[in-house]
């Protein structure tokens, strides 16, 4: 099928230029250690008094990955908008691939990068005292990778439809803030105001951490988990539905 | 033409439609028409206006045959660009139709892909990445084996003065360097049409010279038809076999450079003389020549047009010559393109 060679190709070509620029994947696994090392620390104390359940590497691990799954996804845009600046996206507009292999090809390549991302944090945050079953860190790392997907799809679909820097940057930073401050992913919900709470409720990434939460601390058989796994799938459907349709205005 | 000469010579798939019918007078060279174009039209939605639209291309005709060299030749804003990208399928047309290399434009967009090569005054390769990457992983869109991308894309490279940059990165080439290697990214599928959009744009004097010397190889080695948009009136008229000038989204007039510089009035005759006496006989001469206008005449300085100057001026001389006026200076100026434009458009190529 000519959509998964396309993509293929295009993943292999996006994922060569990333490595070939070790600064930047250094950088970006630095990141989550950084949190664990700096932020992690402040929450022992917390996590035993606030309305967590379980240790501060049940509860923060989960919300970190949340958040690398969405801000790993988040950013790529720029990237995007670069690769357009120098004629590449035009070039393989121009060429018979799959229009959406073009975008999907660059997302599969930041799925990767994420998801390496995601398995060194939990190694870091192992040797700090993380003590989860296996199982649960698959579906950790599967979650990441779904969330990084849906957040790539639908910063390579804006970052194509706007080409603009300046138009990207505010569009992502008024996606992200809302998502990180209504989650619960640096402080539990159950800490808010009752209006709060329910304003959290119609946050689907809340209920994303919550599930993640709950398979840290062993309790797979949860409705939760299902309804964070299923949450996830339903936003990749949307981010690659979105990436789809610009890829094929482009042209239009 | 000579094809054979050429050690890439690609391996032609023609299709059948494309395939010219000998005439009945059987050794008649038929010539394929390689784009034809009926009422190509493209509006945009106004901004901030509701309902306006904005009409770029106002439904435009135009044909090209195999093997010709065409200038697209207009001002910016004119609807060049926008022309260019319906016919390589990144724009869709509002209106009217075209066969591209055979494949139907608006019905089958993936085979004029296939077929067609786009060079885009943006480039095509991200600055980090080595040409031969960029090479190989562009070809691996068309279906082209590794191997052979490898092999082609090396052989496009030498041809175009670029052999030895297949380890490098893109970002490190000079701007023509990176310009050729984008012909060569467009030409890797071996198409036998291939769009150059401001091929010269931002390249300093020499490496514009030496680019439009590429060009025509492509087209004299190996048969390629080169479709090319300009602003430029010298990169039109050195390159081209045929000039289309669009103005306001509508083509306003066609031909080879010869033929649109003489609807321009003809050649232009600048005498200097020692007075302003003799300038007023000489004018009276001048008016007196084959074809000339009425001479304007400026101080000790007369000038006027005539069809052809470089039979008029012995003749003009020899006049000058028996009525004893003596001409410190004459300068006789073909038309140029530009001449062409402002003569058709009212304005300058340059505004």
């Amino acid at each position: 099928m000519s959509f998964i060679r396309d993509t293929w190709i295009i993943f292999r070509r996006s994922m060569v230029l990333s490595l070939r620029q070790p600064l930047w994947v250094v950088i970006g696994l630095l990141q989550p250690i950084l949190y664990l090392t700096l932020f992690g620390p402040l929450l022992q104390t917390i996590a035993a008094t606030s309305g967590f359940e379980g240790d501060a590497w049940q509860v923060f691990v989960p919300g970190l990955l949340v958040q690398l799954g969405i801000f790993g996804g988040l950013f790529v845009g720029f990237g995007i908008i670069a690769e357009w600046r120098s004629g590449v996206i035009d070039r393989q507009l121009v060429s018979p691939a799959a229009r959406t292999a073009i975008i999907a090809g660059r997302t599969l390549r930041d799925v990767v990068v994420i998801t390496v991302q995601a398995i060194v944090l939990v190694g870091a945050a192992f040797f700090m005292g993380l003590r989860v079953p296996v199982g649960a860190l698959v579906i950790g790392l599967v979650l990441v990778a779904l969330l990084g997907a849906a957040f790539s799809f639908i910063s390579n679909a804006i970052g194509i439809a706007t080409k603009s820097e300046d138009a990207l940057a505010p569009m992502v930073n008024t996606l992200a803030l809302p998502i990180l401050l209504l989650s619960g992913i640096l402080l539990p919900m159950t800490l808010a105001p009752a209006w709060l709470q329910m304003v959290a409720n119609f946050n689907p990434f809340k209920h994303i951490v919550e599930a993640l939460r709950a398979v840290f601390l062993g309790q797979f058989g949860e409705p939760i988990v299902w309804i964070g796994l299923l949450l996830a799938v339903v936003l990749v459907v949307i981010g690659a539905w979105v990436g789809s349709r610009v890829l094929a205005a482009q042209t239009k | 033409m000579k094809p054979q000469s050429h050690p890439f010579q690609p391996i032609r798939r023609v299709p059948a439609e494309l395939i010219a019918v000998p005439n009945n007078d059987n050794e008649a060279q038929v010539t394929n028409t390689i784009i034809e174009a009926k009422g190509l039209k493209r509006s945009f939605k106004a901004r901030g206006a509701k309902g306006k639209t904005i009409d770029a291309v106002r439904g435009i005709d135009l044909s090209v045959r195999e093997g010709e060299i065409v200038g697209f030749l207009g001002p910016n804003g004119a609807g060049k660009t926008t022309t260019l990208k319906m016919l390589c399928t990144l724009l869709a047309p509002t209106d009217g139709s075209a066969i591209v290399v055979g494949a139907d434009l608006r019905r089958d967009p993936v085979e004029v892909r296939r077929r067609i090569g786009y060079v885009s005054q943006a480039g095509s390769t991200s600055p980090e990445a080595k040409v031969g990457e960029e090479i190989v992983s562009h070809a691996r869109l068309y279906g082209i084996d590794k191997q052979v991308a490898i092999q082609r894309g090396k052989e496009l490279l030498a041809a175009l003065d670029l052999a030895e940059i297949w380890d490098r990165t893109c970002g490190s080439l000079s701007g023509g360097q990176r310009r050729r290697l984008d012909i060569v990214m467009g030409l890797i599928h071996q198409p036998r049409l291939v769009f150059l959009d401001e091929p010269s744009t931002g390249l300093d004097p020499q490496s514009r010279a030496n680019l439009w010397n590429h060009i025509r190889k492509l087209r004299d080695e190996l048969g390629t038809t080169v479709f090319l948009t300009t602003h430029y009136m010298d990169e039109a008229d050195s390159l081209s076999d045929r000039i289309l000038i669009i103005d306001h989204g509508t083509i306003v007039a066609e031909g080879t450079p010869a033929e649109l510089k003489k609807r321009v009035s003809g050649d232009t005759i600048t005498l200097t003389l020692r007075t302003e006496t003799d300038a007023a006989n000489a004018a009276g001469i001048a008016a007196r020549l084959n074809g000339a206008d009425a001479p304007a005449t400026e101080a000790n300085v007369v000038r006027f047009h005539v069809p052809d100057g470089a039979t008029a001026l012995p003749v003009l001389l020899g006049d000058l010559t028996k009525a004893g006026i003596d001409a410190i200076g004459v300068d006789v100026n073909r038309p140029t393109l530009d001449d062409v434009f402002l003569t058709l458009t009212g304005r300058s190529l340059r505004d």
